[in-house]
């Protein structure tokens, strides 16, 4: 089976955001970069399928800049077999990511394409869906499981997709309004994946030096033949209205009488 | 003229009120483009939904049959394409629930289409603002393609009220692509509490419960509230997924939310800083949730809110 998954490098959410004085993006200096958390649960939904239906194969793609292949390396060194980095400079719009994700999609043709939701930088999450549609891909997003996270099932590190006996299903639970739903996929087929599909592991120190000597294959845009033009533009970035702050209150008759008589909330 | 089709959203030929939020987008986008709202429900019971619809839109359009039971992204996706060719739509406007969210997107690349996802406002005919860096910053993006794609955050759109007249009402015939993917089953989250994104009041809870929900619940029924968890408290299994609220799970914004043993990481104010009035009760005074807080109480809980469950029976 060949998995391809992708590995965003996005801001750390531990990051303090800032917006630019101009409004024309954050302020990018000082703040600490890593590998979408959301990618990081679907690479390791891809490591568990592979190993558990041997043999197979995951690539881990990023499209970003040159330092973007540290996030695909991290992908590595969790056990990705190689990578793909499509280079590209500068604001590329869900869309333009997707077309070029078609590209890389047919000239590796695998078998099941997973993802996280959505990226916690611009929280789109939209790509999944147009490359689904773009290949003509059944799609599952939001992919969870019906065991919690403290889980005997999480613990031996199951997948919690399950491919049908002949490999050419794919069952998906997904968290869905009101409750989960299970959809089978025929693959190919995309799947995006939500936070309690599974607990991404650790690299380990001797898997980050293997990962060093694991081929990154660098593209172009131009020699995947697709023109990186924006559909949706960002045209100002601005900071959010702040709340005023409130009032601590020293026991409960006061929070009633509070809510009651000042806010009218109760 | 500008067409503005809004995929609503059904179960049981009953619209979601959701779909009301994204009506009240679609008029506002009306008004900057100049042209008309119509509507389009997928699905069984689609029929009788469309009728609920016409009573706010121009046209209510109806697809139901074979190949659209069930809500797969695939099939009515193809079919809210095709209807929007038919009808020459210009901007699609759905409500950015997991029904939206899975759809949206698929629409847009049918259509050629740009997508602004999750809106909050709408600035122009194409410009939109959203939230991005979980709510960190807010962005206004501008959509750039002849056909636009928009999804709505429901909480930031009042509920639509009728139009003055009914509109039309025509079930239209749609051929079913055949989907490589299948429903098998759907596990339902039963609850006799208003749903969480409509709720006018919801409390939550969070690691501080230690899985004990129950004064969290009791104070639920005293206020007629919805029940929200942080996501610490859904990973570990002690509550459903879609009870959580955050950047990633539900965006609420009641008239009061009530954060019980939460300690307000970033990725859950995201989700619950547009209430109107929040109040946190937390042991830790120096939990970020009270910078958000209107009313800050320092205490446990366990104390705290049995004692508010029964002050606020006394007041009623």
């Amino acid at each position: 089976m060949k998995i391809l998954v992708t590995v965003k490098r996005v801001e750390d959410y531990e990051s303090k955001i800032k917006v630019k004085p101009d409004n024309s993006w954050i302020v990018t200096e000082g703040v600490n970069y890593r590998a979408n958390p959301f990618d990081e649960i679907a690479v390791e939904e891809a490591l568990r399928l592979r190993d558990t239906n041997a043999p197979s194969e995951v690539i881990a793609v990023s499209i970003g800049t040159a330092a973007a292949s540290a996030e695909i390396r991290s992908a590595l060194a969790m056990g990705a077999d190689r990578g793909i980095l499509v280079k590209q400079d500068g604001f590329v719009d869900s869309d333009a990511v997707a077309r070029l994700l078609v590209k890389v999609i047919e000239k590796e043709k695998p078998d099941l394409v997973l993802m996280g939701k959505q990226a916690v930088d611009v929280d789109d999450n939209v790509v999944g869906q147009l490359l689904a549609e773009y290949l003509g891909y059944g799609q599952a997003t939001f992919a969870s499981k019906q065991e919690s996270l403290e889980s005997p099932e999480e613990k031996a590190k199951k997948p919690g997709l399950k491919l049908g006996a002949d490999k050419k299903t794919l069952q998906v639970v997904r968290e869905v309004d009101g409750g989960v739903e299970t959809l089978e996929l025929t693959l190919p087929a995309l799947v995006t994946v939500d936070l309690r599909l599974n607990i991404p592991r650790y690299a380990s120190l001797p898997n980050i030096m293997k990962a060093k000597k694991k081929p990154i294959e660098e593209l172009a845009p131009a020699a995947l033949g697709v023109e990186v033009t924006a559909k949706v533009k960002v045209v100002r970035v601005e900071a959010p209205k702040a709340r005023a702050a409130g009032v601590k209150v020293p026991d409960v008759p006061t929070l009633v009488k509070k809510l009651h008589e000042e806010a009218k909330a109760v | 003229m500008a067409t503005i089709l809004v995929i609503a959203e059904q179960a049981h030929g009953q619209l979601k009120k959701a779909t009301l939020s994204a009506v009240t987008a679609a008029r506002q986008l009306a008004v900057k483009n100049g042209g008309q709202v119509c509507g389009l429900v997928i699905g069984p019971g689609a029929g009788k939904s469309a009728q609920e619809l016409a009573g706010f839109v121009a046209s209510a359009y109806s697809v139901e049959g074979a190949g659209f039971e069930s809500a797969l992204a695939e099939t009515h996706g193809a079919a809210a394409a095709e209807v929007a060719k038919k009808i020459g739509a210009t901007d699609l406007v759905i409500a950015a629930t997991a029904y939206g969210k899975d759809l949206a997107p698929r629409i847009a690349a049918k259509l050629q289409a740009g997508v602004a996802s999750d809106i909050l406002e709408v600035v122009s005919g194409n410009q939109f603002k959203r939230a991005m860096w979980a709510g960190n910053a807010i962005a206004t993006v501008e959509v750039t393609t002849p056909v636009k794609v928009i999804s709505v955050r429901a909480t930031e759109f009042k509920a639509a009220e009728k139009a003055a007249s009914a509109g039309k009402v025509e079930a239209l015939t749609v051929a079913a692509p055949a989907a490589k993917t299948k429903f098998v089953g759907f596990t339902e989250v039963k609850s006799t509490r208003p749903e969480l994104t409509e709720a006018s009041v919801v409390v939550s809870g969070g690691r501080g419960t230690k899985g004990d929900f129950k004064p969290i619940e009791a104070l639920a029924d005293v206020l007629n509230a919805a029940v929200g968890a942080s996501r610490a408290v859904v990973d570990a299994g002690w509550q459903p997924n879609d009870m959580q609220v955050g950047q990633t799970g539900k965006v609420v914004a009641p008239k009061l939310y009530i954060a019980a043993g939460i300690s307000g990481a970033i990725q859950h104010l995201a989700g619950m800083k547009g209430s109107k009035t929040i109040v946190a009760i937390n042991k830790d005074a120096e939990a970020p949730i009270f910078q958000v807080a209107d009313y800050g109480l320092v205490a446990d809980l366990f104390k705290a809110l049995p004692e508010l469950t029964e002050e606020l029976k006394k007041l009623k």
